[in-house]
């Protein structure tokens, strides 16, 4: 099997998986009671937050762990929109092709009573500094944009971004789910005032995340209860998971350039050998993306199709197509960047592993282009637009 | 993948009756490329029998299942049998298809009345329009976005 799925979860290393097994049976202590056994997952709990910290450049009470990513965005951006609210400033800036966890929060704040900017992410997937400053209001409180995009990975002027806001005293939240693990992130360097991550996105395990937000800021609860995470965050804490995750980000933070470099390499072989097949576009800014990111749209088939005869030759893979969305239209990522309903049903997401060999790319194109050749030779669209009666929207 | 039925995966990786029949008697299509997917069948008949059939599908696993089941349904069969298919009745044949799904049965017999009608109309057979609703096109109805 090759999993090339890598943007929906990651497998856990085996690093991440030790450092999580003696907090399970053994050290089972809550962090919140009194005698040495407790104390004790409380110490492992702040040296893991500490660690967390120094990855991402941050102070150890600027760290809130969360249930993940969703939790870490919806709870940023309420955080946001309340601090705002108390200004009497109700407008939030964001972009169209953000994560759910982020456009469907924002939705729930426009019903009551937020306005919201959406911004173009043109055509190869990347804002601009310029727009934000152009978009800022007086009443702006708050902008959220993801740092990398997880369909199409393409990277944002993040710390242009921040710079902007920061000059405009407006709150800078960035998802960097996708980001955490496989860029540099500097957080007082690239002026971002609130960050998400989640850790099965770098080797981590489910279930666990952060959010960052920079001293100073009160963030407003999502869940009430005990006073777990400064009070912020009721629950007892998943140590065992925090754990995981704190090795998962030191291990990947280590390794970042030399996993980059590696596969960038293999990522760029990818797009190679699938631009050769006739009728196929990249997805997203071809520089600009994240080491592991490879997203295709092929004309005259669907995606379902796709990645169901790509399984059964062991390929894991995603796509954007209605069908595997299980909603009315594709990926609205896809069409955030311009590329019309048929053409959108035909995408396919492959989001390679710092373990990838080359043999593996080479497989991955092979069987690609024997599926994409199949299901267009059954395909009455396809046949259109070879006869002429449909136009291609791509270049041969 | 637990997704499908065994016959739907059977019938989407062994597709019966793929292809074109260049004279053919009666051509139907259904879907469009917006909605993601568009099923084409092809009819030869003799004599009030279908005695072959051939399709051509842009879609999903369900629909390019749905498309084999429904020509398997009707091959060798008269044509007031191939009428009486119904989505219902290619959806039981595959064991089921999950709700968000069953869009892609319609279809099938859809393209099939369609390509009937094809035939009565080029041969100047007179028929119940009433037999042959148009296909609605306004919207992709084939899952819903609170599913």
């Amino acid at each position: 099997m090759i999993y090339a799925d890598n943007a929906a979860t990651t497998g856990m290393t085996p690093h991440a998986v030790d450092a999580m097994v003696p907090f399970l049976a053994e050290q089972y202590g809550n962090p919140s009671s009194l005698y040495s056994f407790g104390q004790e997952s409380k110490e492992a709990l702040e040296d893991a937050r500490a660690r967390i910290a120094a990855c991402l450049g941050a102070d150890p009470r600027e760290i809130t762990f969360t249930s993940g990513g969703s939790e870490a965005d919806n709870q940023a951006i309420v955080t946001g929109a309340a601090i705002g609210a108390r200004k009497g400033k109700k407008h939030i800036i964001s972009t169209a092709f953000e994560h759910h966890a982020v456009l469907h929060t924002l939705k729930a704040l426009e019903k009551e009573g937020y306005e919201v900017t959406l911004l173009d992410v043109h055509k190869n997937g990347v804002v601009t500094p310029e727009q934000v400053a152009e978009a800022i209001r007086e009443d702006t409180c708050l902008v959220t944009i993801m740092y990398a995009n997880n369909e199409i990975g393409t990277i944002q002027p993040i710390k242009e971004i921040g710079a902007v806001c920061r000059e405009k005293g407006v709150l800078f939240h960035t998802d960097a789910v996708q980001a955490a693990g496989h860029v540099h992130i500097d957080v007082k360097d690239q002026n971002i005032d609130m960050l998400s991550l989640s850790a099965h996105k770098f080797h981590g395990p489910r279930g666990i995340g952060v959010l960052y937000a920079k001293r100073g800021i009160m963030l407003r609860n999502l869940i009430y209860g005990g006073a777990q995470e400064r009070g912020k965050r009721a629950g007892t804490e998943n140590v065992a998971a925090i754990m995981g995750m704190a090795a998962a980000l030191e291990e990947s933070c280590s390794n970042i350039d030399v996993n980059a470099k590696h596969m960038t390499a293999m990522r760029d072989r990818l797009i190679e050998g699938l631009d050769k097949i006739p009728y196929a576009e990249l997805n997203g800014d071809r520089e600009r993306r994240l080491p592991g990111n490879v997203n295709f749209c092929f004309e005259g088939i669907e995606g379902e199709s796709l990645l169901l005869l790509l399984d059964d030759k062991g390929i894991c893979a995603s796509s954007g197509s209605a069908c595997t969305s299980g909603s009315l239209d594709p990926s609205h990522v896809l069409l955030a960047i311009g590329r019309p309903h048929e053409v959108a049903h035909g995408s396919l997401r492959l989001t390679i592993g710092e373990d990838i060999t080359e043999d593996q790319i080479d497989y991955m194109i092979g069987a690609v282009d024997e599926v994409v050749t199949y299901l267009r030779n059954m395909s009455p669209f396809w046949r259109d637009l070879t006869v002429g009666k449909r136009v291609h929207m791509f270049a041969e | 993948m637990a997704l499908y039925s065994e016959v739907v995966m059977d019938h989407f990786r062994n597709p019966r009756n793929v292809g074109v029949i260049e004279d053919a008697d009666g051509i139907g299509e259904a879907g469009n490329p917006i909605c993601g997917d568009i099923m084409k069948i092809y009819l030869k008949i003799d004599d009030g029998i279908v005695t072959d059939v051939k399709f051509e599908t842009f879609g999903c696993g369900s629909a390019i299942a749905s498309s084999s089941m429904a020509t398997e349904m009707i091959k060798g069969k008269p044509l007031a049998d191939a009428l009486q298919l119904t989505n219902k009745g290619v959806t039981e044949a595959l064991e089921g298809l999950p709700a968000h799904k069953l869009h892609c049965s319609v279809l099938a017999e859809e393209a099939i009345k369609m390509a009937v009608k094809d035939y009565y109309d080029k041969n100047g057979i007179p028929y119940d329009k009433s037999d042959f609703p148009e296909p609605e096109e306004a919207s992709c109805p084939h899952s819903s976005p609170n599913a």
